[in-house]
C-alpha cells in the first residue's frame, strides 16, 4: 500500500468514488421503477441501472487490480469467504421468503377462517382452473440440466487446481452453455404456463419464487462467464483462484435452491392434480 | 471489558506513519473507506433524520394535547387549499402519514444509523484492536444507500396515498400492512415507501457482512471470542439479526409491490391470497428488528456501568450468551404481534411461552448491571446518568411486554396506548437513552473535547422527567382503552393525553439543551486526554488518542493471553 507503513496484513482500502456513485444510480434506478410501473416513463428507469451497472464494472474492476497487485493477503482472502458466505446467507433468507408465501397456499388452502380466500380456490391447491407443469417433462430436464451443471464447474475447479488450462477453461465453457439453455428451457416452460403471474396465489406464488431462482441462474451464469473470461486471460492460478470460487460457490447456492423448487413446487405440488400438457 | 486491562505490547498509534497520504476536503468524507468518519457521518445522518421524526412526533402531541382536532385541519387547509369537511378530512389523514414517517424514520433512519452504523462502526474496530473494518467500501456504500432511501421516504409524503382531496403520503402504520398498503393506498406514495425500505434494507446487510467479517476475522492478536468486549459481542449478534431478517421483510414488500403493481394475489384473499401472510412475514423480520435496535445499546450500557463502577462487569459470560439467546430466541417470537388476528389456541400457546423465554436472558442482563454496580465505587457523570436511566426505563418497558406476553391479556391492549407506551419505554427510552449515553461515553473519544458536564446532567434530567410525563401516563391510556393510531379521542382520555403533550415539551427542551452543549462543547474546546474516565475505562478504545489517529493499530495491539477477564 503506497505511503502508509503498516505492519499487518490487512488492506487499507484507497478512498474510492463507487459507492456514492452506486447511490446516486441506485436512487435514479428506485425512482425510475416507480415512474416505469405508473406508467410515466421507462426511460429513468433504464438511465439508473445503467449507472449500477457501469459502477458494478468499475468497482470489481478496481478488485481485480487490487488483487492483482497483491492487497489481498491470507487474512484478507478470508474475509472475502466470510463476506461472500454471508452474503448467500442473506439471499437464502430471500427465498425463505418466498417459499413461506408458497406454502402459505399449500398448506392453508382449507383455513376456514379465510373464508373469502376459500371462495377464490375453490376449496383446492392449487385453487381451481389452475393447470399445472408436468413435473417430470421440461422441469426434470432443468433440474438434470442444472445438476450437470454442478458437476462441470467442479470439473473447471479441479482443472484450475491441478494446473490445466484446458479443462478449467472448457468446463467453463460447458457450465456457461449449461446455465444458458436452463434459461431457454425455462423460458420455453414459461410461454407454455397454464396460469399467470397476476390472477391467483398460486400463479403469484410460483412465478415469484421460480422467477427469482432464474434471475439468480442469469446473475450465476454472467458470474462463470466473467470467470471464463478472466481464464482466457491469464487470470487465476492453482493457489490464488477467490473469483472462481465464488462463482462456484454462487452456482451451488442457485443449483440447491432448483432442488427445492423441483421438490416442494414441481412434483410434491402437483401429487394427484390435473396436468397441463 | 475487563480482559483489556490487558497491556499493549506495542503501542504504536502510528501518528507520523499514518499522516502521510489522509485525504481532504469533501473527497475525504465522500468517498471515505475510513470507518470513524463513515461512523460520523452516520451519526450525523442519523441527528438530522432524528430532528425531522421527533418534529413529527411533536405536531402528533400538539394536535392530541386536547379532545377534538385543532392542529391537522389547519395544516391540511395550507397544504391542499381545502376547507371545512374536506380540510378535517385530509387533516385526518395528514396525521395518519405523520405517525407512519414518524416510526418509518425513527426507525429506520435514526436508530440503526446511530447504534449499528454510527457506534459500532466507530468502536467496535477499535474494541477488537482493528486498523479498520474488513470491506472499507462497502462500509462506505451501506452508508451512503440511507440518504437516497430517506429521500424516497420523503418523498413518499409529497405523492398520492390514498387518493382524493388531500389524499398524499402513506398513512397505513409502519407495518404496511395490506389490505391499507395495497388497494387503500394505490398511489405512487406506497411505492416510494417500499423501495425506500428497500435500499435501506440492502444497506443493513452489507452493513452487516462487514461487521460479522470485521469482528470474527480482525480481532487482535490474543483477544479471542470470549475476550472480546461486550460492545463488540452486541454487534456481531445484532450483525446476524439484520443479516437473516432484513431478506424476510424485502421479499414481504417485494411481493406488496407486485401486489399493486403487477395485479399478484399474495395478499389478496379474493384471488386466493392471505393478508395474514404478510404480518407472518412482516414479523418475522419486525420482531428481530426490535432487538437489532436495543441490542447495541446493552452492549453500550455494560461499558459504561462497568467504567463508571470501577469494576469488570459482572458475569461477563453470561453477558456475552444472554445477547446471543436473547438474538436466537428473538426469531421465533413473532406471532405475539398477531394474537387477534384468528391464530389457534395451540399456537397463541407456543408464542405466550416463547416470548415470555426471553425475560430470562433479558433478566440476566439486568441483574448483571445492578450487580456491577454493587460494591463499585461508582461516579455518578453523565454517561453513567444515562445509563442508570437506560435501565431503569427498559425494565419498565420489559415489564409491560411481559405483560402483553400474554395473548389472553393482549386481547384487550392489543393496538392501544399501552402497546405504544410498552415499545416507546423500551425503544425511545431504553434505545435513544443509551444512544445518548454512547454520545457522552465516546464524545471525548471521537471529538477529543470535553463537553460541558453541568449541560450534559441537565441535559439527562430534563429529558428524563420528560419523556416519562410523555409515555408513563400512556398506559393509563391504553388500559383506559383508547386505541393508538387515532388523531381525536372521547373527552375522558383529555387529562392523562394534556400531560402526555406537556411532556413532549420538555422533552424537545430537553433536545435544545442538547444541541446547545454538544455547541458549547465544540466552541470551547476543552481537550479531553487519551482517556477521560480514569480506570474503569479498560477498553483498547482509550489506550488511543482523542480522536484517534487516521489509521489507528498500524501495528496490531497484543492482548496478553495469560490476563483472563
Amino acid at each position: 500500500m503506497a505511503g502508509i507503513a503498516k505492519n499487518h496484513d490487512y488492506h487499507m482500502v484507497e478512498p474510492s468514488p463507487w459507492p456514492f456513485v452506486m447511490s446516486a444510480a441506485v436512487l435514479i434506478m428506485a425512482m425510475g421503477a416507480i415512474f416505469w410501473m405508473k406508467d410515466w416513463t421507462p426511460f429513468v428507469f433504464f438511465i439508473g441501472l445503467a449507472g449500477v451497472l457501469y459502477t458494478m464494472f468499475a468497482w470489481w474492476s478496481d478488485v481485480i487490480k487490487e488483487a492483482n497487485q497483491g492487497d489481498h493477503t491470507a487474512v484478507v482472502q478470508m474475509h472475502h469467504r466470510y463476506g461472500m458466505m454471508l452474503f448467500i446467507a442473506s439471499e437464502v433468507m430471500v427465498f425463505f421468503g418466498f417459499f413461506w408465501a408458497y406454502f402459505d397456499g399449500f398448506f392453508r388452502w382449507d383455513d376456514v377462517e379465510q373464508y373469502a380466500r376459500l371462495a377464490a380456490s375453490g376449496g383446492a391447491w392449487p385453487p381451481t382452473g389452475v393447470e399445472l407443469f408436468d413435473p417430470f417433462h421440461l422441469p426434470l430436464f432443468n433440474t438434470l440440466l442444472l445438476l450437470t451443471s454442478g458437476t462441470t464447474v467442479t470439473w473447471a475447479h479441479h482443472a484450475l487446481l491441478e494446473g490445466d488450462r484446458e479443462g478449467l477453461k472448457w468446463g467453463l465453457v460447458l457450465t456457461v452453455l449449461l446455465g444458458a439453455v436452463f434459461t431457454g428451457v425455462q423460458i420455453l416452460e414459461y410461454s407454455e404456463a397454464g396460469f399467470s403471474f397476476a390472477g391467483s396465489m398460486y400463479g403469484a406464488t410460483f412465478f415469484m419464487a421460480t422467477g427469482l431462482h432464474g434471475f439468480h441462474v442469469l446473475i450465476g451464469t454472467i458470474f462463470l462467464l466473467v470467470c471464463l473470461i478472466r481464464a482466457l486471460r491469464g487470470d487465476f492460478t492453482p493457489e490464488r483462484h477467490l473469483g472462481f470460487e465464488f462463482a462456484a460457490w454462487y452456482w451451488h447456492f442457485v443449483d440447491v435452491v432448483w432442488l427445492f423448487l423441483f421438490a416442494s413446487i414441481y412434483v410434491w405440488g402437483s401429487w394427484g392434480v390435473a396436468i397441463h400438457h | 471489558m475487563a480482559d483489556t486491562t490487558a497491556h499493549l505490547e506495542a503501542h504504536a498509534t502510528g501518528h507520523d506513519a499514518a499522516s502521510h497520504h489522509e485525504p481532504t476536503g469533501w473527497r475525504r468524507w465522500v468517498y471515505s473507506t475510513n470507518h470513524k468518519d463513515i461512523g460520523i457521518m452516520y451519526l450525523v445522518f442519523a441527528i438530522v433524520a432524528g430532528i425531522i421524526g421527533g418534529l413529527l412526533s411533536g405536531v402528533m402531541r400538539m394536535e392530541l394535547q386536547e379532545p377534538g382536532i385543532q392542529i391537522f385541519h389547519g395544516l391540511a387547509a395550507m397544504v391542499y387549499g381545502v376547507s371545512g369537511g374536506e380540510a378535517l378530512d385530509a387533516g385526518k389523514n395528514m396525521y395518519n402519514v405523520f405517525t407512519t414517517a414518524h416510526a418509518l424514520i425513527m426507525v429506520f433512519f435514526v436508530v440503526m444509523p446511530a447504534t449499528m452504523g454510527g457506534f459500532a462502526n466507530y468502536f467496535a474496530p477499535l474494541m477488537i484492536g482493528a486498523p479498520d473494518t474488513a470491506f472499507p467500501r462497502i462500509n462506505n456504500i451501506a452508508f451512503w444507500l440511507l440518504p437516497p432511501a430517506f429521500i424516497l421516504l420523503l418523498m413518499s409524503l409529497f405523492f398520492e396515498g390514498a387518493g382524493g382531496p388531500g389524499g398524499l403520503g402513506f398513512g397505513g402504520g409502519w407495518t404496511v400492512y395490506p389490505p391499507l398498503s395495497t388497494v387503500g393506498h394505490s398511489g405512487p406514495a406506497m411505492d416510494f415507501a417500499i423501495l425506500s425500505l428497500h435500499v435501506a434494507g440492502v444497506s443493513s446487510i452489507l452493513g452487516a457482512i462487514n461487521l460479522i467479517t470485521t469482528i470474527f476475522n480482525m480481532r487482535a492478536p490474543g483477544m479471542t471470542l470470549h475476550k472480546m468486549p461486550l460492545f463488540a459481542w452486541s454487534v456481531l449478534v445484532t450483525a446476524f439479526l439484520l443479516l437473516l431478517a432484513l431478506p424476510v421483510l424485502a421479499g414481504a414488500i417485494t411481493m406488496l409491490l407486485t401486489d399493486r403493481n403487477f395485479d399478484t394475489a399474495f395478499f389478496d384473499p379474493a384471488k386466493g391470497g392471505d393478508p395474514v401472510l404478510f404480518q407472518h412475514l412482516f414479523w418475522f423480520f419486525g420482531h428481530p428488528e426490535v432487538y437489532i435496535m436495543i441490542l447495541p445499546g446493552f452492549g453500550i450500557i455494560s461499558h459504561i456501568v462497568s467504567t463508571f463502577s470501577r469494576k469488570p462487569i459482572f458475569g461477563y459470560m453470561a453477558m456475552a450468551y444472554a445477547m446471543v439467546a436473547i438474538g436466537f430466541v428473538g426469531f421465533v417470537v413473532w406471532a405475539h404481534h398477531m394474537y387477534t388476528t384468528g391464530l389457534s389456541l395451540d399456537v397463541q400457546r407456543y408464542f405466550v411461552a416463547a416470548t415470555m423465554v426471553i425475560a430470562v436472558p433479558t433478566g440476566v442482563k439486568i441483574f448483571s448491571w445492578i450487580a456491577t454496580m454493587w460494591g463499585g465505587s461508582i461516579t455518578f457523570k453523565s454517561p453513567m446518568l444515562w445509563a442508570i436511566g437506560f435501565i431503569f426505563l427498559f425494565t419498565v418497558g420489559g415489564v409491560t411486554g411481559v405483560v402483553l406476553a400474554n395473548a389472553g391479556a393482549d386481547r384487550a391492549l392489543h393496538d392501544t396506548y399501552y402497546v405504544v407506551a410498552h415499545f416507546h419505554y423500551v425503544l425511545s427510552l431504553g434505545a435513544v437513552f443509551s444512544i445518548f449515553a454512547a454520545w457522552y461515553y465516546w464524545y471525548p473519544k471521537m471529538f477529543g473535547y470535553m463537553y460541558n458536564e453541568f449541560l450534559a446532567q441537565l441535559h439527562f434530567w430534563v429529558m428524563f422527567v420528560g419523556v416519562n410525563l410523555i409515555f408513563f401516563p400512556q398506559h393509563f391510556l391504553g388500559l383506559a382503552g383508547m386505541p393508538r393510531r387515532y388523531i381525536d379521542y372521547p373527552d375522558a382520555f383529555g387529562f392523562f393525553n394534556r400531560i402526555s403533550s406537556f411532556g413532549y415539551y420538555i422533552t424537545f427542551a430537553a433536545m435544545l439543551i442538547f444541541f446547545y452543549a454538544t455547541w458549547e462543547a465544540s466552541r470551547k474546546k476543552r481537550p479531553a486526554g487519551d482517556n477521560p474516565w480514569g480506570d474503569g475505562a479498560t477498553t483498547l478504545e482509550w489506550t488511543l488518542s482523542s480522536p484517534p489517529p487516521f489509521h489507528q493499530f498500524t501495528t496490531l495491539p497484543k492482548i496478553d493471553s495469560t490476563n483472563a477477564h
